[in-house]
């Protein structure tokens, strides 16, 4: 089954009514943990925008609360909205415990030979740090604890940039860390954060798009199977800047990542893309924010997964925010899943709010196809052996998204990362 | 000359009261460049045999053979008996995601042939068979199935028949759902099968339409479960006039 919806030109809703509600669902481990009672009347409270209890509540994306004090967010319950699919226990402490940055894995940054990347250690205090609030408690926890931050800046003019980032965890012991990425104006270049062994990890990545800048980004979780990670990307975007960001999360137990387009200044594009692979027992979150604060901006995003196994679940939710000076906005955001066996469940929920009549268009789409016996069956009654046809359709399926990183190695790497996690699962 | 041999074949489904038995002894023998249509009324369990050919795992065999040249068929995986030269249309063919129709024809052919189609070659090959079942251009960067409407997805059925040159094909009643121009379109695929590869073909229907396009050698009357007569394409002609009654109050 699928769902598209476009609009173009609304007349001034603040809000298509309806879309936010879909597909809502508490996931079931908050649920029971929140003490919610057998009638649902909490739970049905919590579905709502408006209401839940925690008194933190926003009927807009555009009200949040941001601060760098996880105090001023309060303790996490799981209801909400922004928690509400997450499983609070697995965060291993990162929303409570005090953090600090010791245990935090290790930063190497390789560039081709001759390229000009600067990488320093700043404190948290210098100015091209914190240019962004965090917006949760895990986020604001992560920045308190970290103690330094590594700067990676493309600088002005430098195009051919290709820098991969490294961070390689080495333990348990829950860390906090911050990243910042400088794409300075006119500069041209693709970082890689590849984030590899395992960790339990709050970390707050801030990427700068300057005037101009053309910034290819990915991250890559291909963490061990016991890491905990929470990753709050957040993008400002400058004038006439372009952002690309790719999300790939194929290991751990928990990973949440939160990756956010400002546009700061008008003709800024940004295209957000997300590819994951969730396995039994495994929680693989994505949140995205796309703001549109600015006139005469592009925003693309698309989002797609597969997965397999008992409770293997992905979370994906799109939040678009175009705001009423955000004239001229052309957007539209995409995410789609395929759940290959019984007992995994994807969650999608994309929310669409307009504030202005004046855009060029702006829609959204959240599909969840199945792939099952009968599909199997039709392959191989065409001569197609089995192994061969559960690849041809997840490889199939992926395959957008990976063409659409643009680094062959890369590429590479995740054709071979899909071909792994196929392996794994005798179905 | 290959031979489709199906011997004394009962079948059966897994339901909550236990086994039910649907196929209750069917003996047929089809020959490479023979039309078989086996004719019934529904839930006669034509469709059963259709599946059991192919090999889906809902239908459970408790007697009987399918020999292939002599090969134990009910021994071999279901890509196995593609391989082996068996093609089954489906009545109703799933939607496949993320498979583009390019990519599955030249997977599939690949994997029937043993070898990979030459490139060139093969994408004329299914440019022009595409053509001549009216198939859109356009379907082959879709995915297989996908918001295709009854009548695409019987033409893509046939679209594989021809590209995949079985030496026996069995078409699950596809005749329904089609209109007067797409059955015919649909029945020229067939015929141009059958004269180029010397296909067996053994044509599943409830109705006598399809019959004016693609003419029997023999008619077989399915009912409840095993083949209650049997003859030339003359008895399609009286199953026409006569409905199947006669059969139902004999069972």
């Amino acid at each position: 089954m699928a769902e598209s919806i476009t609009t173009p030109r609304p007349k001034g809703a603040p809000l298509i009514a309806g879309f936010t509600e879909e597909g809502e669902d508490l996931s079931p481990l908050n649920l029971a943990s929140a003490n919610v009672s057998p009638l649902g009347g909490d739970a049905a409270k919590a579905h709502s925008h408006g209401g839940g209890n925690s008194g933190a509540k926003e009927a807009s994306r555009a009200g949040r609360l941001s601060s760098f004090n996880p105090e001023d967010f309060p303790t996490l319950t799981g209801r909400e909205e922004d928690w509400r699919f997450t499983p609070l226990k697995r965060l291993k402490g990162l929303d409570k415990l005090e953090l600090d940055g010791a245990a935090a894995p290790q930063v190497r940054v390789v560039t081709e030979e001759g390229q000009d990347v600067l990488v320093e250690t700043a404190a948290l205090d210098d100015p091209r740090v914190a240019f962004l609030a965090p917006e949760d408690r895990v986020a604001a926890n992560a920045f308190k604890g970290a103690g330094q931050a590594t700067i990676v800046t493309i600088p002005e003019g430098v195009t051919g940039v290709r820098a991969v980032v490294t961070l390689r965890g080495e333990g348990l012991t829950p860390s906090a860390q911050h990243l910042v990425v400088i794409a300075a104006p006119g500069s041209e270049s693709t970082v890689v954060l590849d984030h590899v062994g395992t960790a339990v990890l709050s970390q707050n990545v801030e990427i700068d798009v300057q005037e101009g800048a053309r910034l290819n980004m990915v991250s890559l979780q291909r963490w061990d199977d016991d890491a905990v990670h929470a990753s709050d990307q957040q993008a400002r975007i400058g004038k006439d800047a372009y952002l690309k960001h790719t999300a790939v999360s194929f290991g751990g137990d928990l990973v949440r990542v939160t990756p956010s387009a400002r546009f700061a200044a008008p003709g800024g594009e940004a295209h957000l893309f997300g590819l994951y692979f969730a396995d039994a027992g495994q929680h693989l979150e994505h949140r995205l924010f796309v703001d549109h604060a600015a006139p005469k901006c592009t925003s693309r995003v698309l989002y797609k997964g597969a997965l397999q196994g008992h409770d293997a679940h992905a979370v994906w939710i799109g939040d678009v925010l175009i705001r009423k000076e955000a004239g001229g906005t052309d957007s539209f955001e995409a995410n789609k899943n395929l759940v290959l066996t019984d007992g995994a469940r994807a969650d999608s929920v994309p929310n669409l709010e307009i504030e202005t009549g004046a855009i060029d268009g702006a829609g959204h789409s959240s599909t969840t196809g199945r792939f099952d016996d009968e599909h199997l069956f039709y392959l191989m009654a065409r001569g197609i052996d089995e192994k061969t046809a559960r690849r041809l359709v997840v490889r199939g399926f992926l395959n957008e998204i990976i063409q659409k990183i643009g680094v062959e190695s890369i590429e590479e790497q995740l054709y071979a990362a899909i071909e792994a996690e196929l392996a794994q699962t005798e179905i | 000359m290959s031979t489709l041999e199906i011997k004394d074949l009962k079948v059966g489904i897994e339901t909550e009261q236990g086994l039910k038995e649907i196929l209750k002894g069917v003996n047929l023998t089809i020959n490479t460049g023979e039309t078989h249509a086996i004719m019934g009324p529904n839930g006669s369990g034509k469709s059963t045999l259709a599946a059991t050919i192919a090999g889906h795992p809902r239908y459970i065999v408790t007697e009987g053979q399918i020999l292939l040249d002599g090969k134990n068929v009910l021994e071999m995986s279901v890509d196995e008996r593609a391989k082996a030269g068996l093609f089954l249309a489906m009545q109703y063919p799933v939607e496949i995601p993320g498979v583009t129709m390019t990519n599955f024809l030249r997977t599939a052919k690949t994997a029937i042939d043993g070898e990979a189609p030459s490139l060139r070659t093969w994408t004329k090959t299914v440019k022009g068979a595409m053509e001549e079942l009216r198939i859109d251009p356009d379907f082959a960067a879709r995915n297989v199935n996908e918001g295709f409407s009854g009548g695409e997805k019987k033409r893509v059925e046939i679209l594989q028949l021809e590209l995949f040159k079985p030496k026996f094909a069995v078409l699950d009643e596809t005749d329904s759902g089609l209109d007067v121009d797409a059955l015919k379109i649909v029945s020229e695929g067939v015929n141009r099968a059958q004269e180029q590869n010397e296909m067996g073909t053994l044509l599943i229907t409830h109705y006598t339409r399809i019959l004016r396009y693609i003419k029997p050698d023999f008619v077989h009357v399915f009912v409840d479960g095993h083949v209650a007569e049997q003859g030339g394409p003359e008895l399609a002609d009286r199953l026409e006039e006569e409905g199947y009654d006669r059969y139902l109050a004999k069972a």
